[in-house]
């Protein structure tokens, strides 16, 4: 494993914030279009965070227009410009799939 | 064609240039040294023989010993031989190194692939089992007929049947080289290769 984990090391991003499941995220991602680039915001609560080291990816939960849309980024990735956590959110677990049965009021998660 | 041995460390993803996560695994290769230069005038065929990876001396046999102190390496655990194109310019005793390779060229891996014991039809030659339902009982991943009737009244040689899997030499055509470290004769190859964690590969352009 040591050999797998130095050779990653230098693809490891360190300006990453630290957030859990239930935080309100604003993943700004770098979209290649031709030669041309531009950033995309994907707003949404962070539902997942899983693997580690350079696999670990989280996954967005957002409502658009009445459909639940969710993105896996890989936490790594040099196309995420940034990533802002907008709100704490007070949860008691590690994976919020039960945000996924629920809609409207009853999927709000409270503040930290 | 030249080639060089290495062990298969494992896998895990890089991201490239663009940006994107590519599976690899990564390949402890080599240094591999020279220890025997076939010629056609010698051996009636041109190759190169390459040892790897370090040996305890107690575990080197006389024979593997005297072979090795011919060729002036010391003695190595694992000898295999290459096609190099051209063996004119290969010496005994050289050193082989990863940087053979280039960076999203393509190469043929072998190794031995991981032993699955003793398997059934559906998984050993991919046979779609029977029916689930309708009344079908035992039938669900059973092989199906094995032949016609009266005439031939036997089994045909080689019919696809359970039995032993894995553990083969398998070889993988067209495997691109993503990256290259040559500092760590390190080398990544995009996607599986053969074998568990610690197999030894040939890996030949």
């Amino acid at each position: 494993m040591d050999i797998l984990h130095t050779v990653t090391a230098n693809q490891l991003r360190t300006d990453i914030p630290q957030f859990r499941a239930g935080d309100t995220l604003a993943v700004h991602v770098r979209v290649i279009e031709g030669d041309k680039e531009r950033i995309q915001i994907f707003q949404g609560v962070c539902i997942k965070i899983k693997g580690g080291g350079i696999n670990e990816s989280f996954t967005v939960r957002k409502i658009s227009n009445g459909v639940g849309v969710e993105r896996i980024f890989p936490m790594h990735s040099p196309r995420l410009a940034k990533i802002e956590v907008l709100r704490r959110g007070r949860v008691r677990r590690a994976k919020l799939y039960y945000l996924r049965n629920l809609r409207g009021k009853a999927a709000r998660i409270k503040e930290l | 064609m030249a080639g060089i041995l290495g062990h298969k460390v494992g896998m895990t993803q890089i991201f490239d240039n663009d940006g994107l996560a590519v599976p690899v695994t990564v390949v402890q290769a080599g240094p591999c040294y020279v220890t025997q230069v076939k010629t056609e005038e010698t051996d009636g065929y041109a190759s190169v023989q390459l040892a790897f990876h370090e040996i305890k001396e107690k575990n080197v046999t006389k024979p593997r010993k005297g072979h090795f102190a011919k060729a002036g390496v010391e003695p190595k655990r694992y000898l295999a031989e290459f096609d190099f194109s051209d063996v004119s310019d290969v010496k005994v005793g050289d050193e082989i190194k990863a940087d053979i390779f280039a960076e999203g060229s393509k190469v043929y891996v072998s190794g031995i692939s991981k032993g699955k014991g003793f398997q059934g039809t559906v998984k050993r030659h991919n046979f779609g089992g029977g029916p689930k339902s309708h009344g079908q009982s035992d039938r669900l991943r059973a092989p199906g007929s094995l032949g016609q009737s009266s005439w031939p009244s036997r089994v045909f040689k080689g019919l696809k049947m359970a039995g032993r899997m894995g553990g083969d030499r398998k070889t993988l055509k067209n495997v691109q080289v993503v990256r290259v470290d040559v500092e760590n004769n390190l080398i990544f190859l995009r996607g599986a290769v053969p074998g568990a964690k610690n197999t030894l590969l040939e890996i030949k352009k």
